[in-house]
């Protein structure tokens, strides 16, 4: 656990396994099936099934993260659909943020209002870390999960430890 | 900064999307005249008023979708998906 | 008390808390709650500056972010700040600050000859006078303009504070946190709403703070402050932020704020921000901006000692400061008779009310008149006398149409002037909103506005005090969408003011030599703006231009209306038919630090490291900035320069076995069952015959026809390709296919994937590599019989994943082996290992691009300038003549695309083997042809080949493949021109042997 502001973690993630799962409704419908989902996620949304978790990052979209030993069940639900699932385990590094400064060291470099009633628990989507590409997904009240690129990583963890120096010393309240 | 509704992803930050040029340009089959071709390629509008325009959301879904935007004020009038034709909105061009 | 001129009993200062600081180098004693500017004026000390061009004496005119004069530098070495506003510099123990334009010191200064010279510096000066002769603007003219003109100076020192940003997002945002905004911020903060109040100012309260007579509720303006600002506090929806100015408007209601967080403590904290810039998105804004009250316009306005009424007022009320022990007042309005009451009470004496107006009334007035206070009806005031401080003035009457007569001098160290008070529309007009000219009140007021914005209070002109607190109410309402509001009851308050001048006060005489500032920060006088309309100017835009009213740093805040008026007067046209000139952000300046905020340093921009970064840096690699990529150019041994050092890489790799790290190539899965057909309609190139674990060199073109990238893509599986692209197009090419995909072919199943950063690729290259990596690729047959140049196969390395690609980029015999990027470091150190007997090298990019060139293989972006064909560049085999359609073949059909003296690649060798051509230079027909001539044209690259033990050079040149062995000239910037040989740009084994080995 690395302190970067007071009551504020921020930790690496070990190695998961990636996957970017692209095609029309029904190859993301039978996603969602075999990770024993009700439904596909929406727009913008997480969910969680015994097969693993399914990140719907655009309308045809989905990242999953797969529980161990599913990958077969899903490649045998999509085999007759067509659809591109392309493993990028390693294109990502994830890190945990988290903390009642969580937020607001988030907003200190992305442009997303991250007030619970705008980003609630679920939530996840694209945006920008300053200049870097990242995902947030927010999975608990006080708590993200930030996927970047391998290559940006040392330079969005420098930016967050940056605003962490800082942040203490404002009363941010809205 | 302007805050450009992308239709799959709701509201977002300008810097979240890049700008794709003029919408509506219809790409014309490989034999058309030398004219046709360089229209294609080189000739728009530049207009002062409401522009048709395309956005990709590049750090968003990804997705490109089309805009109505005043070029006076930057007010957007409109925001639908690519292959949906023009809005009406009652203002002109 | 310290200060002679400060008041016990007076101010919102804290007596109990002494602050000294220094000023010039001088001790200077004030209290908590001092400014720079309010702890010199109460030791009786109104020279703080000099002027722009002229290097007058100044001092403030103001008490607030508006004041044009009072500019000082702040701090010392890195934390050195220009041009700071000592009526907004806070005072704290050890603060340093010195006065500036002036040599050697302010009381005397050189410069200030430069006001003798007046007559000769009129408007459009510079571009009048330094046109001849030509030669000395270098040398002469504009270093010595450069020395005399200027504000400040630049800190040389890196700055050491940081900085940062935040995005805040709000239903209300309220600028300005005087009675509107207040009133505006409890309104809306009562119905829940999520509000920032912010102020420039270190307290809330706007003019409030200045006011001693007005009652709300039974309290006193301030102690009305401090109840609401309380309640505001305590109200969990609402943020509120000091020290912190909204300085820009931008589209959409996105507002920037800069908020000072250290610079008014003498101990921050080690890790505090110095400032912090908020990008504010509001769903709704109210301006509560205020107004600022106008100077006037007359000979010698600008001695120190000359100042708004208003601001007497504030240092009076804030700071317990008299500006001065006998006092003029010169004005047109009822507001300064409540100054002038104000000070007398206080035990400053008033010489003279000199009013404007013929025939003053009103209950001020009346109460002045009670007081005993000598008030002088249709008085202007026709200059002021004095140097460093004002000593007197001519006070002078305004007959029936306008004629001065003749005045008295009247004695006295303070002159207080009061032109009426101009609504702040910075902001309003930032934000696109427009501006319509009020009559009654003789100034422009916001109009209808694009962005949802909304002022309140004396922004847009409503002045009483009760009005104005409406008005806030109403403003915060109806921004947070609600209807019942506080209310308060104001028991006490002066009328609003009546009248207001704006322009050049009447004057007896022409004033040829008269000095009367409009603009005092730029040092404009009224009479530069009536020559610049003399000369021509109509349009007030140019008038701004021309004589640079309203341009320095305060935005015209002071002068703008004044300048306006001048031009209106002149011209015998009304205001509203001139307009008024644009207002640019932002309202007040903003340090570079603010704006820079986290990027600054290593921070600057990502810093994007491929997976062998650490192996190279701990083996001494030097590195070369690649985009944001990081990459080892070359790796040098002990005593060897760049040169050495890449000629042994290109050996060991012509000779044994060299490995590179090539993970920086753009990757991109596409996949799905029209995979093929996309490809066919994306890249120039058919692929429809390209079998299963075959790869093929892909070049993609605009629709334009001209070359836009390339790379080798490979065949995974019948509806699955694994694309490479360059590493500076692998953003560009992914979007360029996502727009077509998306927009043009929606119908296709396929899709998109980058693989860039999954798979490190790591490139073995050289006779060797082969006999390197057969042993680890965990059975896989690689022989040149089974993997022939061009082919990929799947399998694993040690146990890992393994996409691997005979691919060639040094015309060796050579593999690139991708391997999922988390593992590649372990992967790479095992062929390291592998390598070691047969002499494997690690080469850098350099040497990368010395094996590329001397086999006369093209770099997009560096052979191509994004108008070559792929027949410019040798590539026209690559481009299919039987697809229906692909992205290019229309503009690739077009005559000039295929004209015989398009610039075509081809290899340049200087006749002299050791003379180096630099890249960029032009190629011409003739040694010696007299300029202009056209070039028949240009080297794209150039190196030094170990193999050939020569300089070989790639250019292109037009018609350039019917020139083989023909000559053309390098011309040289030093020494005569080289001359040239065109030859086959493949330079190095044009069979392809060793490729194919
Ligand atoms: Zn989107």
């Amino acid at each position: 656990m690395v302190e970067i502001a007071e009551g504020c973690t921020l930790d690496s993630l070990p190695p998961m396994i990636r996957l970017v799962l692209q095609g029309r409704a029904a190859a993301l419908d039978a996603a969602a099936g075999a990770l024993g989902l009700d439904a596909v996620p929406p727009l913008l949304r997480a969910a969680s099934g015994a097969g693993g978790q399914a990140l719907r990052l655009g309308p045809f979209e989905l990242m999953i993260l797969p529980a161990l030993g599913s990958r077969a069940g899903l490649d045998a639900a999509l085999a007759a659909l067509p659809h591109s699932l392309v493993d990028v385990s390693d294109r990502h590094v994830g890190f945990v943020l988290e903390g009642a400064r969580a937020a607001d060291i988030l907003a200190g470099l992305c442009p997303l209002d991250f007030a619970p009633s705008s980003f609630p628990v679920g939530m996840v989507t694209r945006t920008l870390l300053d200049k870097a590409g990242a995902a947030i997904w927010r999975t608990g009240a006080q708590t993200f999960h930030i996927e970047v690129w391998r290559s940006f990583a040392p330079y969005v963890e420098a930016q967050l430890r940056e605003v962490g120096r800082g942040i203490s010393f404002s009363l941010l309240s809205v | 900064m302007l805050l450009i509704d992308c239709p799959y992803c709701g509201p977002r930050a300008e810097i979240e999307f890049a700008y794709g040029g003029e919408a509506h340009i219809v790409r014309p089959a490989a034999d058309v005249s030398e004219a046709e071709w360089e229209a294609f390629l080189y000739l728009r509008d530049n207009t002062k008023g409401v522009l048709a325009e395309r956005w990709r959301h590049s750090h968003g879904c990804g997705r490109f979708f089309n805009a109505l935007r005043d070029t006076r004020t930057d007010r957007f009038l409109a925001f639908y998906e690519i292959g949906t034709p023009r809005p009406e909105t009652g203002e002109a061009a | 008390m310290s200060g002679v001129f400060r008041l016990a009993g007076r101010g919102r200062i804290d007596p109990s808390r002494p602050v000294a600081f220094r000023f010039d180098g001088r001790l200077i004693r004030g209290y908590a709650g001092d400014t720079v500017a309010s702890a010199l004026l109460a030791e009786g000390r109104h020279l703080m500056g000099r002027s722009f061009k002229y290097h007058r004496p100044r001092g403030p005119v103001s008490a607030g972010s508006d004041e044009p004069n009072a500019l000082i530098g702040v701090g010392e070495g890195g934390r050195y700040t220009p041009n700071l506003r000592a009526t907004q510099v806070e005072i704290h123990d050890g603060l340093v600050a010195v006065s500036q334009n002036r040599a050697p010191s302010l009381r005397f200064d050189i410069g200030a000859l430069n006001t003798l010279a007046a007559p000769l510096l009129p408007a459009g000066f510079y571009y009048k006078t330094f046109m001849w002769p030509r030669g000395f603007w270098d040398k002469v003219y504009e270093p010595l303009i450069r020395r005399a003109a200027g504000l400040g100076r630049a800190p040389e020192a890196p700055d050491p504070d940081h900085y940062a940003l935040h995005y805040a997002h709000c239903d209300v945002l309220v600028a300005g946190g005087g009675p509107a905004g207040l009133a505006a911020a409890l309104a809306a903060g009562r119905m829940g709403a999520r509000v920032i109040l912010c102020d420039e100012n270190a307290e809330f309260g706007g003019s409030l703070l200045a006011d001693a007579y007005s009652r709300i509720d039974g309290l006193t303006a301030m102690d009305w402050v401090a109840r609401m600002v309380a309640e505001l506090e305590r109200l969990p929806n609402v943020q509120l932020l000091t020290r912190c100015s909204a300085f820009h408007y931008g589209p959409h209601n996105m507002v920037a704020l800069n908020q000072r967080l250290t610079d008014h403590l003498a101990m921050p904290p080690a890790d505090m921000p110095r400032e912090r810039i908020w990008q504010v998105r509001a769903r709704e804004v109210v301006l509560a901006a205020g107004a600022l009250e106008r100077a006037l316009v007359f000979e010698g306005n600008d001695r120190p000692g000359i100042m708004l009424a208003s601001a007497a007022r504030t240092y009076l009320h804030r700071y317990g400061v008299a500006c001065g022990r006998k006092a003029v007042v010169v004005t047109a309005d009822d507001a300064a008779y409540r100054v002038a009451l104000d000070l007398a009470e206080a035990g400053v004496k008033i010489a003279a009310i000199a009013d404007l107006r013929p025939v003053p009334g009103g209950t001020l007035v009346e109460a002045a008149r009670a007081r005993g206070i000598r008030i002088l009806p249709a008085t202007t005031i026709q200059r002021a006398h004095g140097h460093l401080r004002v000593t007197g003035a001519e006070l002078a009457p305004v007959g029936e149409g306008g004629a001065v007569g003749k005045g008295r001098a009247v004695a006295c160290d303070l002159v207080l002037m009061s032109g009426g008070f101009t609504p702040s529309l910075h902001l309003h007009s930032q934000a696109r909103g427009a501006l319509r000219f009020d009559d009654a009140l003789g100034v422009y007021l916001p109009g209808e506005a694009i962005e949802r914005v909304r002022s309140a209070g004396a922004c847009r002109g409503v002045f009483a005090l009760d009005a104005v607190l409406r008005d806030g109410v109403a403003a915060g309402l109806a921004a947070a969408g609600g209807e019942n509001g506080p209310e308060w009851r104001v028991t006490r308050q002066d009328a609003p003011g009546t009248g207001g001048f704006a322009g050049a006060l009447p004057r007896r005489g022409p004033g040829h030599l008269a000095l009367a500032f409009v603009d005092f920060q730029n040092d404009v006088t009224a009479k530069d703006v009536k020559l610049a309309v003399r000369e021509g100017f109509r349009s007030i835009e140019h008038v701004k231009r021309y004589t640079t009213t309203g341009m320095a740093t305060d935005q015209g805040k002071g002068s703008n209306v004044n300048a306006l008026a001048i031009v209106s007067n002149v011209l015998g046209r009304r205001p509203e038919e001139i307009g008024l000139t644009t207002y640019r952000p932002p309202y007040t300046p903003v340090t570079f630090g603010a704006f820079a905020g986290h990027a600054r340093g290593d921070q600057f921009d990502p810093l994007r490291l491929p997976p062998m970064d650490g192996w190279a840096r701990a083996r001494g690699a030097v590195f070369e900035d690649v985009g944001q990529w990081r990459r080892a150019r070359y790796f040098p041994r002990a005593g060897e320069d760049m040169a050495a050092a890449v000629a042994r890489e290109c050996r060991a790799v012509r000779s044994a076995a060299g490995i590179f790290d090539a993970s920086t190539l753009g990757k991109i899965e596409v996949a799905g069952p029209d995979a093929a057909e996309f490809m066919n309609r994306f890249y120039v190139n058919a692929w429809t015959k390209l079998g299963v674990g075959k790869c093929r060199y892909g070049l993609v073109c605009r629709d334009s026809g001209f070359v836009y990238d390339d790379g080798v893509v490979g065949r995974i599986a019948a509806d699955r390709f694994h694309v490479t692209t360059t590493t500076g197009g692998a953003a560009g090419v992914l979007n360029m296919m996502e727009d077509y995909l998306q927009t043009e072919w929606a119908d296709l199943d396929v899709w998109l994937t980058s693989v860039t950063e999954q798979w490190a690729v790591i490139a073995l290259q050289g006779p060797r590599a082969r006999e390197i990596l057969a042993p680890l690729v965990d059975g896989l047959d690689i022989s040149a019989a089974s993997m022939p140049h061009m082919t990929l196969r799947e399998g694993s390395i040690g146990g890992v994943p393994m996409r691997l690609f005979r691919v060639s980029f040094t015309g060796e015999l050579g593999y690139e082996i991708n391997v999922p990027s988390g593992q590649a470091r372990a992967v790479w150190d095992r062929v390291w290992q592998a390598g070691a007997a047969c002499g494997l090298t690690p080469y850098g990019t350099e040497a990368m691009h010395v094996l590329r060139a001397e086999k006369g293989y093209l770099i997009v972006g560096q052979e191509t300038d994004g108008t070559m064909t792929p027949g410019d560049v040798g590539c026209g085999w690559a481009v299919s003549k039987v697809k229906p359609d692909f992205i290019g073949k229309r503009a690739l059909a077009l005559p000039a695309m295929n004209a015989p003296d398009r610039l075509q690649m081809v290899g340049v060798l200087t006749d002299d083997p050791l003379s180096m051509l630099e890249e960029g230079m032009q190629l011409v027909a003739a040694a010696h042809i007299p300029a202009p001539t056209s070039a028949e044209g240009h080297v794209t690259s150039s190196y030094f080949s170990p193999a050939l033990g020569r300089s070989i050079a790639l250019a292109m040149v037009k018609g350039g493949r019917g020139r083989m062995g023909t000559g053309l000239y390098a011309p040289c910037l030093d020494g005569p021109p080289l001359k040239v040989t065109l030859v086959d740009p493949v330079f190095y084994d044009p069979e392809g042997a060793r490729l194919n080995g």
